[in-house]
């Protein structure tokens, strides 16, 4: 990817292999989350076929279930997650002034562990799909909710297990790597309330990721030791609990839920000011506010569960915890707007991306806010209600800010501007599907159609014909970004972009050469 | 389904038009917002929606509408050197704190709701509710201090395999078992018409009285369920092992009405196969039907042999069609269970008993028979077995060889 | 490449952050008991006490105002192949009233089985007033072949129990065991 090679970098397999270059393990942890992007669509395509009309015609109501089981992990482990950790390889070590990342060999470790969890992962999916009887992959949802997962789980379960616990492992690698690279390797004077706020939001980030991918490697080695070696943690005949398998598992879950949204703040926050040409309004309630959120996630998990049976005061508890969650958010929001107020605006890609985000995550923020409301929820529960909301935060939020930051970063990395052309249509083409695929999911939801159903009663017939259209044509438009991102990234072709490459761009990775030369800030740069 | 563009697109404009209120009988059905329901708690949560929805929508267009003036009045164009103003600590306070007052306001009436549905008074009727893979058992355990009622049945979907297996593909992934013979076949399009309560009927609903305080005691057989009725206003999970209760009190204007539910856990492959049917009586006739199940109950179960081969065979067949051909094939050719055609297991008379014996107590992920079925059922459907699909074994069984 | 101290420091963040994720890890594995803890407290999901009340307040006296019905239903699990019933199938009880029930089992296999009986209360604010002093689901329950038995429970009623509580149902729910335990010493056990 970079022009001019210093003496010592490898070439051919060996350079992307044994890299431990930031920029290159950067590169190849965004490709490979965009492949999974493109692998989970691909499953969410066949979901939709199914569930175009009413009554089975493509798949099996089983196969169905392991399409939505894997489209959930494949996005959440392998499209989300690695994407940020993609950027945070990239961007990191030139936001603050480092060399490389603290710990590059580890670095290589986290990304090439994550081909390996995902072709167990895959695998299941293709014997299912293609092999001889047709052994069925993981069927349980991604939440694996015991005892569906562990006495009634498929024997594809033991390859589910060993796959999460190969992503936790890099996860937890990308997280340490993360943390000591902010912590230790600052240019001078780059104090940490002068980091951007995309360093700092990634921070948070990685100290959620160290405190509960553990807890979730507990809860699938239990499920493993419950399957093969007699213990029974969620089985009652043998005194164990099956609710407890969802408080673990939603103890992990509620804070990867902020795992996958904050840094997305993180993005958002280096967007507008730049666009705006105005400095981000608030910029110390934004890191306050981050870290308020990251420590409400440990006290929210149980609003996931209001179903199982709790006694009143908890669920009051959780009702009000999750609640508050929203004032944080709010502030974020606001300070988006106000930093938009009054600046100077122009819409270039990256910042029409970010505008998207702004409302359609607070669209979902508010419907999140809904749901913390226990009564209600006792009806929008696993409905598609909570489908809606949830795609409208992880898709239209935390992919939506994914493509903001590469439209934005991308002159940077390769050195050419994007398709101006392409990048509209990818734009304009995925904010209208991306609604007419989400937003009718309230509808059939509140109206009572339950998610993880593979067919239905007829009144959710036509808002499912819509909805379907809608995954095809969002489905679709990811193909002109896929062009866009080869002509700017292969091709090379394209107008040559500046150093700054914005006008309003402010921070240290628009002070060296577009594309960003191979070894960077050799010599720490001395913030003022 | 033969509609055209232009019909999808003129029924979704009209849907978005009419009010999201719906009449209470699911026959007028929304497809849009929640069913305010029957019960006063249902009605309390739809009200507590249609407040909060209200609060969000506002919200929303604030905000909104401040980006969409920001990005109108303070474009480059319009507004070409930007302020450098980038904080004000007074607004950020406010901003903190308007949120703060707006929560409060959303959690009393939030509170107050909850509080109201945990109400524990005297219930006149106890029902146990039991979710398995895939159906429901309901048994009605106490009726106005009556502990002994002894009725209990099993509730299962009624629209039969036939009617939604629409394979559409041959061979690949979907036609499993008796789909496979379902490929390519003509048939008639769902529409309300001809499919009115596709996907949401069953073969015995469970019946309540209206005007009665109904005690619901939840829970399961194998995995995680969760009894949804949208009309009684709540959800409960039926946990393995574990007893959830809950409450309902039906109106008597609800009296006549059929309720609808559905499975609302991911319960395995045909956790979309399990609704829930409530049929409302007033209180008489409650009874009335509650002593006419007692009555048929402690009759027992018919034991009376049968007449002949054919006889036994005959009612064997409608019993396997709806039981064991959604795994064994309608041809007994298997599918996802085993294969019966000639196979040793079907014609060895040695292994009679074990037939039995497996459908009466299940093995691996054969399920359990011995409370569905009475044994005159059994004893049709596995004579019928052992002398269809070309097994031809001249068995007879009898109610009375099989042992419950 | 780094110069020393950074390599030192690089070292100790790295060690202090294993450290915590290794917490993290044992931290899933505590919440098990505390998980028990909470819910024995709580009454999340109707835990009774698992052992023998043996210390009966001496001062308890009976709330000869109040009763309280308590309702028995039991269940065999799905491939448990006993019959399982309460011989009544409720009592009214008054609070700290010292009360004996009795619930059936029998084996209708040919074969030694042992059986395990989960309890689950509701209302769950109840469960903790609920106290047992006897109980067959504290042991296992070895059956032989065809066996038959009459299983006790002895229990009362904390005279703290709320007042909101008029009705208590507690739930039986029998599992088959055998594989978990030795088969062998069913008889054994029986006789004793």
């Amino acid at each position: 990817m970079a022009d001019h090679h210093e003496h010592h970098a490898p070439t051919g397999w060996r350079r992307w292999l044994l890299s431990t270059n930031h920029k290159d393990i950067g590169s190849l942890y965004l490709w490979f989350s965009f492949a999974m992007f493109l692998v989970g669509g691909l499953l969410a395509m066949v979901i939709r076929a199914e569930l175009m009309y009413p009554g089975m015609q493509v798949v099996d109501p089983d196969f169905f279930n392991q399409m939505t089981t894997t489209h959930g992990l494949i996005m959440v482990f392998g499209a989300v997650m690695p994407a940020f950790v993609g950027l945070a390889n990239w961007m990191i070590p030139l936001m603050i002034g480092a060399p490389d990342m603290a710990l590059p060999r580890m670095n290589n470790w986290s990304f090439w562990i994550l081909p390996a969890a995902f072709s167990i992962l895959i695998g299941s999916v293709l014997m299912s799909a293609f092999g001889p009887g047709n052994p069925p992959a993981p069927n349980f949802g991604w939440t694996f909710y015991a005892p569906l997962s562990t006495t009634y789980g498929p024997a594809s379960t033991d390859f589910f297990i060993l796959s999460v616990h190969l992503m936790g492992i890099s996860s937890i690698m990308g997280a340490i790597n993360v943390i000591v690279t902010v912590m230790n390797m600052r240019a001078p004077g780059m104090t940490m309330m002068k980091m951007p706020l995309f360093v700092w939001t990634w921070l948070i980030t990685a100290f959620l990721l160290i405190a509960v991918m553990p807890v979730l490697a507990g809860a699938v080695t239990m499920m493993l030791t419950d399957r093969h070696f007699g213990t029974s943690f969620f089985d009652a005949a043998g005194g164990g609990d099956p609710v407890l398998f969802q408080h673990i598992f939603w103890f992990f879950g509620h804070p990867e839920v902020y795992i996958m949204i904050l840094p997305a703040f993180g993005v958002v926050s280096a967007i507008i000011p730049t666009f705006a040409r105005k400095p981000l309004f608030g910029y110390a309630s934004m890191v306050y506010a981050t870290a308020s959120i990251a420590l409400l996630s440990f006290v929210v998990w149980a609003h996931h569960m209001f179903t199982v049976g709790m006694p009143l005061a908890g669920m009051l508890f959780f009702m009000y915890m999750t609640m508050l969650i929203s004032v944080p958010t709010g502030v974020k929001v606001f300070n988006w707007v106000a930093t938009m107020w009054r600046g100077s605006l122009t819409f270039e890609l990256p910042m029409k991306w970010a505008l998207a985000f702004v409302i359609l995550f607070t669209i979902g923020g508010l419907s999140g806010l809904m749901l913390s409301i226990t009564p209600a929820d006792f009806q929008y529960h696993d409905s598609y209600f909570v489908v809606a909301h949830f795609h409208y935060v992880l898709v239209s939020g935390a992919i939506f800010s994914m493509f903001a930051a590469v439209y934005y970063w991308l002159p940077k990395w390769s050195g050419v501007m994007y398709d101006k052309f392409w990048g509209e249509v990818h734009f304009w083409s995925s904010l209208i599907s991306v609604n007419l695929l989400f937003f009718p999911m309230h509808f059939v939801g509140l109206a009572g159609m339950p998610r993880r159903y593979s067919d239905y009663a007829l009144q959710f017939a036509d808002y499912n014909w819509w909805i379907s259209i809608g995954a095809f044509w969002f489905g679709i438009s990811q193909l002109f970004l896929l062009w866009v991102l080869i002509k700017a990234c292969f091709l090379k072709k394209g107008e040559k972009a500046t150093d700054e490459v914005w006008e309003g761009a402010e921070g240290l990775e628009w002070t060296v050469p577009s594309p960003a030369p191979f070894h960077t800030f050799d010599t720490p740069p001395v913030v003022k | 389904m033969q509609s055209t563009l232009f019909h999808r697109a003129a029924a979704l404009l009209t849907t978005l038009m009419i009010s999201g209120v719906a009449a209470a009988d699911w026959t007028e059905r929304s497809d849009l917002n929640m069913r305010p329901g029957v019960t006063a708690v249902s009605q309390d949560v739809y009200h507590l929606h249609m407040i909060i929805l209200g609060i969000v929508t506002l919200i929303g267009v604030i905000v909104f509408a401040l980006i969409m003036w920001s990005v109108f009045a303070h474009r480059k164009e319009k507004n070409p050197v930007p302020a450098k103003f980038h904080e004000n600590v007074v607004l950020e306070v406010v901003w903190t704190v308007i949120p703060f007052f707006i929560l409060i306001g959303m959690a009393i009436p939030a509170t107050r709701v909850l509080i109201n549905m945990e109400d524990t008074s005297d219930s006149a009727l106890t029902v146990k509710v039991t979710g398995s893979q895939w159906r429901w058992h309901y048994e009605y355990l106490d009726y106005e201090g009556d502990n002994n009622i002894n009725v209990g049945f099993f509730s299962d979907l009624a629209t039969p395999p036939e009617v939604w297996q629409r394979p559409i593909l041959s061979g690949g992934l979907f036609p499993v078992g008796t789909a496979q013979e379902q490929v390519g076949v003509e048939r008639e399009p769902l529409t309300p018409e001809n499919a009115f309560n596709y996907m949401i009927e069953v073969d015995k609903p469970l019946v309540l009285p209206a005007g009665q305080k109904i005690r619901f005691l939840i829970t399961a057989d194998d995995v995680i369920h969760s009894f949804w009725v949208p009309d009684f206003g709540f959800k409960k999970d039926a946990i393995p092992g574990f007893v959830n209760e809950s409450w309902t009190e039906i109106p008597e204007s609800a009296i006549g009405m059929t309720l609808r539910g559905q499975c609302a856990e991911l319960c395995g492959r045909l956790h979309a196969f399990m609704p829930i049917e409530v049929v409302v009586k007033s209180q008489e006739d409650f009874a009335a039907w509650l002593a006419e199940e007692q009555e048929a109950a402690a009759e027992g179960p018919d034991m009376t042999p049968f007449a002949s081969l054919d006889d036994a065979m005959e009612q064997g067949k409608p019993i396997y069609d709806r039981a064991c051909a959604m795994c064994h094939g309608a041809q007994g050719q298997g599918g996802i269970g085993l294969s019966f055609q000639g196979t040793d297991y079907m014609t060895n008379p040695d292994r009679l008993q074990d037939n039995i014996d497996i459908l009466l107590q299940g093995r691996g992920a054969m399920p359990a028979f011995r409370a569905q079925l009475s044994p005159k059922e059994i004893a049709a459907v596995i004579t019928y077995q052992r002398n269809a699909f070309g097994n031809e074994t001249g068995d007879l069984i009898q109610p009375d060889d099989v042992q419950k | 490449m780094a110069d020393e101290p950074l390599k030192r420091r690089t070292r100790l963040s790295v060690a202090k952050l294993l450290v915590v994720c290794v917490c993290m890890f044992g931290f899933a594995y505590a919440l098990v008991p505390l998980y028990d803890v909470i819910c024995e407290a709580l009454g999340i999901n109707g835990r009774t006490n698992s052992v023998a009340i043996v210390d009966v307040p001496e001062d308890m006296t009976k709330d000869e105002d109040r009763t309280v019905l308590v309702q028995f239903v039991t269940r065999a699990a799905k491939d448990m192949p006993w019959d399982f019933e309460p011989m009544e199938r409720s009592v009214r009880v008054h609070p700290g009233e010292i009360k004996a029930v009795n619930f059936r089992v029998r084996n209708r296999t040919g074969e030694d089985m042992v059986g395990q009986a989960i309890p689950s209360l509701v209302p769950g604010q109840a469960a903790s007033h609920f106290k047992k002093t006897q109980c067959f689901c504290f042991d296992q329950q070895p059956l032989m072949a065809n066996g038959e038995e009459v299983m006790p429970m002895i229990f009362y009623l904390d005279p703290a129990i709320p007042k909101s509580v008029n009705t208590i149902t507690l739930s039986y729910t029998l599992y088959d065991i055998t594989e978990r335990t030795s088969v062998g010493g069913v008889a054994a056990r029986q006789t004793r």
